[in-house]
């Protein structure tokens, strides 16, 4: 094998093939997936009155501010919902299911949500309160480079005591 | 500005249906069909189609009126009107943008229409081949979450896990679709009934969706035409009176990246009052339901939120005798719906919900006077629909 064509796969949970992430055609989100790539987790917040906003907008949905920035979050939160795809949405992941992915919400940012992959077992029970925190997936050799932000569950520290 | 309603100003006067065919088994374009429908229609309402001056649809509908009105050769198009936004959420909507239409003079006879052949276009049920997802795309797509089935699963988990819910009650609604398909020689899967068992062993799409919570795919096109309630008493069809029709998305239920504040919810909390105010009913009132079934678990939250149980009473109300045309408390998706008949974008609910009205469903239910319909749950916007035998009830 070719020394370049380094396999994503083994490192990624779900494998290379799928949508590439960008941002709004007029640069809306850019902000934040500049950041994943330096694995710092960003949330939309207003300026004004402080309120934090995901996915992002042009405007506060509060105060009707234009005054937005991306201020980072601890990438701690907890599994709000879940769900396990076994159905192949895409030819990419014909030999990728099942998996799961989940809606973590971030206490520390207003209770914002974000949807990532829940990293380990694909069959594992998944449990609604669950902590989890982040982890960056690189995708270093995709064009253009991407990083997702997946999540996986805090160990129970009692429970491993 | 007084009597600022739509209540009992218009009807449904006549509906019309091509045959439905599973995706891929049209054998016609789908402007074709299209044409097909709404020339079915006109018959049905035993007019001509040169009166027809305005078409009202929704979910981006690729048939133009424009077009349309050039190929039947129309005098005049004096209304054409697109609900936005995706899914069915628009079906009830556009019967209301139609009615709105007629009620202030703006046309007198709008034909509402849904052409859909997926097999022809995109299927619903896959993601986009796309090099990138940008925008709000971004957040799901590059993570495996790509179609409707798994944008709204984890909406109807919440739901299920706040409300201790058990899979029966999304399989009560499943068997209860096929079992009315099975009188309904129209439907696409009249002749292929389903059992609990059927149901319980069948694969899962995403948890909580086993195949047969989720719609078809198919081929065709719907159409009915709605004029005012004047007219409609002298026309060739026993009138279907538009009661209610209302569209609606409540606080920030399109918010990306499944950010919705209310979460578990259908998208109906808004609009369910506003419907029944408008109808001046109860939810009691309503003899037979169409609920739109993109999926189960949006008719579950769609029942609970216009009114006819609580939360806490599903597992107890969801029966499949409970639904039944024939002596359930609540008769619903009577033709077989979304899930059994064909997915035609809920307009086949709306046709169905009328044939409740005339008395000539293949399941019909017994002296309907309140005929109510549902459209779309869970997207953004969302309309529900109340027909009458009466204008004024």
């Amino acid at each position: 094998m070719n020394r370049h064509s380094y396999n994503d796969d083994r490192t990624h949970y779900l494998p290379s093939g799928l949508p590439v992430p960008a941002p709004y055609a007029d640069g809306l989100a850019r902000e934040f997936w500049e950041a994943a790539r330096c694995h710092e987790l960003v949330v939309q917040r207003c300026i004004r009155c402080l309120t934090w906003q995901w996915g992002p907008e042009h405007i506060c949905h509060h105060c009707r501010s234009f005054a937005l920035t991306y201020e980072p979050v601890a990438p701690r939160g907890v599994i709000y919902s879940w769900e396990r795809s076994w159905y192949p949405v895409h030819p990419t992941l014909k030999d990728a299911v099942p998996y799961l992915t989940v809606l973590v919400e971030l206490p520390q940012a207003g209770g914002a949500r974000m949807v990532g992959n829940l990293l380990g077992d694909r069959l594992q029970v998944v449990t609604i309160g669950a902590e989890v925190e982040a982890v960056f997936e690189d995708h270093d050799h995709a064009n253009p480079p991407f990083t997702l932000v997946q999540w996986r569950v805090v160990a129970d520290v009692e429970a491993d005591s | 500005m007084v009597d600022r309603t739509l209540r009992g100003k218009t009807a449904i006067i006549g509906v019309g249906e091509t045959r439905y065919y599973k995706r891929g088994d049209a054998p016609d374009p789908e402007f074709k069909m299209a044409l097909e429908a709404i020339l079915l229609a006109c018959e049905d309402a035993g007019i001509d189609a040169r009166e027809v001056d305005g078409f009202v649809s929704y979910s981006n509908d690729r048939n133009d009126p424009p077009r349309i009105a050039a190929a039947l050769g129309l005098p005049d198009l004096r209304c054409s009107t697109m609900v936005w936004g995706g899914g069915g959420g628009g079906g009830s909507g556009a019967v209301a943008n139609a009615a709105a239409a007629v009620a202030t003079g703006l046309a007198d006879t709008v034909v509402v229409f849904r052409g859909l052949a997926q097999g022809q276009f995109r299927r619903y049920g896959q993601g986009a081949r796309t090099q990138t997802a940008s925008g709000a795309g971004a957040f799901t797509a590059p993570y495996g979450l790509m179609s409707p089935a798994q944008s709204f699963a984890m909406r109807v988990r919440r739901f299920i896990w706040e409300h201790h819910i058990g899979q029966e009650a999304l399989r009560a609604i499943a068997l209860t679709s096929y079992a009315h398909a099975q009188r309904n020689p129209r439907a696409v899967m009249y002749g292929r009934p389903l059992t609990s068992e059927g149901y319980d062993d069948s694969r899962w799409i995403v948890e909580p969706f086993h195949l047969y919570d989720c719609c078809l795919e198919n081929d065709g096109a719907a159409a009915v035409i709605v004029t005012s309630a004047e007219r409609a008493k002298d026309m060739k069809q026993k009138p279907a009176y538009v009661l209610a029709a209302v569209q609606g998305s409540a606080y920030r239920q399109a918010a990306t990246a499944h950010n919705a504040p209310d979460y578990a919810t259908s998208n109906f909390k808004t609009l369910a009052p506003r419907l029944y105010a408008m109808a001046g009913i109860e939810p009691q009132d309503v003899d037979v339901l169409q609920c739109y079934e993109n999926f189960t678990g949006g008719v579950m939250m769609s029942i609970v939120e216009h009114g006819f149980c609580r939360p806490q009473e599903v597992n107890e109300f969801f029966t499949p005798a409970n639904f039944f045309f024939d002596g359930g408390r609540l008769p619903l998706n009577t033709s077989g719906g979304n899930l059994a008949e064909c997915y035609m974008h809920g307009l086949e609910l709306v046709i169905e919900a009328v044939r409740q009205i005339r008395g000539t469903s293949s399941c019909q239910v017994p002296d309907v006077k309140i005929s109510m319909v549902v459209s779309g749950p869970m997207v953004q916007p969302v309309s529900s629909s109340i027909y009458c035998a009466e204008p004024n009830p």
